[in-house]
């Protein structure tokens, strides 16, 4: 038997209109899990971004020397720690250099740093992680040495952060499920209805020795077309929706936080890819389901 | 042509259908089965269109054993064998030539033969020139010999038709009957289930009578032999 793809196509479109109110109760049923799924998706991409970037900056661990400690216990300080594990970097920070990077990182308000008689900030060290894991353990080993004042970590930001994106992300992956799960359903009530209203169809079909595959075709098609159309819909409707939120963090206003943010090229570009994969999935999946008891003759 | 050995179809809720059955149909014979409602008709034409599974014994359907079909291959078993209902089943919504094109268009059939053999059929029952009527404005004797049509576009060796002057007057059922005949002659074998004593005791031809799932009679040249 072969598979006529324009005569395939022609029939669904057909059962499609006929059955319009049902059809347009699918295509919106999809597009809105779809559109959920894409905000979900469009902030845990961006959460996921903003925790990486802050990762790398919270990477490091500050170690404050204090003022009466001599170069030469200074170096074997430093020789010291590079020993410790986990540690994959040290660099020494004097005080000036300290206060000459924070002018600059003020930048316009530097002038503020210039009325100090003298420079407040301690000598340090800056140490480097071979991997975040060590944190806690790094940061007790040197605060029990002599000489150091101080250690300043960003563990605990770090680790909220990441217990955040984590979460998130389960969090997302369920209402994901869940959605896909309803829109599945809704697709496969709206075939069902083709499929009863052509039940006689079927029937006549089966006696003259159709096989279940030329019978499915039609159908699969049908759900397959309503979950990409919903794919369609809600792809416009994301390109829309995160442009115009990305021109407003754009606007000078909330500038600081969108320097982390995805653009919407890179978005749409990913949600695209996605919305069709999971709408075509959805409508097959739901046809399927729903011709599986009439095959049966 | 068709041969039952030894088959016996019980039913979940205990019914015993068919029981024991042994038959032999010839290519080219025209059978009538006959009997009370319930004596297991109805069960027997499923059986060999493969629409019930029987319990036990054999099924033998134009040289193939169908007893243990595969689902997948019960399509190609119905396309060796035309079936005709009491009520026609005639889709509403297409004209009498899309109906029996249908029928063509499901094996894959090229649309080119398509367009020659639809109008020979109808000329075969009767039709011609009726092709682009829709059901509804045939009469009952008409549709039921546009179903005939869609039952044997196809050409298969076996027709199997279900009461099929049911809910026909006499005059139009002898008309059915002479279709019948013809497709018959043209060495098709026909299994016909009726209810139709006038019919059964005319025709002259084989009849088989079950009752209570069993073959009470098989007689060469029979009769209907019912007081109903």
């Amino acid at each position: 038997m072969t598979i006529k793809p324009i005569f395939t196509l022609k029939t669904a479109l057909k059962s499609l209109w006929r059955n319009r109110m049902m059809s347009i109760a699918s295509i919106s049923s999809v597009s809105a899990t779809l559109i959920i799924l894409g905000i979900i998706f469009a902030l845990i991409i961006n959460i996921n971004a903003m925790a990486q970037s802050a990762k790398d900056q919270f990477n490091s661990i500050q170690v404050y020397i204090g003022d009466d400690v001599s170069a030469e216990e200074r170096e074997s300080l430093q020789t010291t720690i590079e020993g410790i594990t986990g540690v994959d970097q040290v660099i020494y920070e004097s005080r000036s250099d300290a206060l000459e990077q924070m002018k600059e990182s003020w930048q316009d308000n530097a002038y503020l740093l210039e009325g100090l008689e003298e420079n407040p900030l301690p000598n340090s060290f800056i140490v480097y992680l071979t991997d975040i894991y060590y944190s806690a353990q790094v940061v007790s080993t040197m605060s029990t040495l002599p000489g150091v004042e101080e250690v300043k970590s960003y563990q605990d930001i770090v680790e909220t952060l990441l217990n955040f994106t984590e979460m998130m992300r389960k969090a997302g992956m369920i209402i994901m499920f869940v959605l896909i799960a309803i829109s599945t359903f809704i697709i496969h009530n709206t075939i069902k209805l083709a499929v009863n209203a052509r039940r006689r169809e079927i029937n006549i079909m089966k006696y003259v020795g159709a096989t279940n595959w030329f019978i499915r075709w039609p159908f699969l098609t049908e759900g397959t077309l309503l979950g990409m159309m919903g794919a369609g819909v809600s792809t416009l409707v994301m390109k829309f929706l995160y442009t115009y939120v990305y021109d407003l963090l754009n606007s000078d206003f909330y500038a600081l936080i969108s320097a982390y943010v995805v653009k919407p090229e890179v978005l749409v570009g990913d949600l695209i890819f996605l919305f069709f994969i999971i709408g075509a999935g959805i409508g097959a999946l739901g046809s399927i389901w729903s011709m599986r008891k009439y095959l049966n003759v | 042509m068709i041969e039952f050995q030894n088959v016996s179809k019980k039913y979940d809720n205990g019914v015993m259908a068919l029981d024991n059955v042994n038959i032999k149909i010839e290519k080219g014979e025209f059978v009538f089965i006959v009997g009370p409602s319930g004596a297991g008709k109805s069960t027997f034409i499923k059986t060999i269109l493969k629409e019930v599974d029987v319990s036990t014994g054999k099924i033998w359907v134009d040289e193939t054993n169908i007893t243990r079909l595969h689902r997948r291959r019960i399509p190609y078993l119905r396309r060796k064998v035309g079936v005709v209902f009491q009520d026609f089943r005639l889709l509403p919504n297409k004209t009498v030539y899309e109906n029996i094109a249908f029928a063509m268009e499901i094996v894959g059939t090229n649309q080119r033969i398509i367009r020659k053999q639809v109008p020979m059929i109808l000329a075969l029952v009767g039709l011609m020139g009726k092709g682009n009527v829709y059901p509804n404005q045939l009469s009952g004797g008409e549709q039921q010999r546009v179903s005939i049509a869609r039952a044997m576009i196809n050409n298969p060796p076996i027709l199997i038709a279900d009461e099929p002057t049911g809910n026909l007057d006499p005059e139009t059922s002898w008309e059915i009957m002479k279709i019948l005949r013809t497709i018959n002659r043209r060495g098709t074998t026909i299994l016909m289930a009726t209810h139709d004593r006038e019919i059964v005791d005319i025709m002259r031809k084989r009849v088989i009578a079950l009752e209570k799932g069993n073959v009470a009679r098989d007689d060469k040249i029979g009769v209907y032999g019912y007081d109903d």
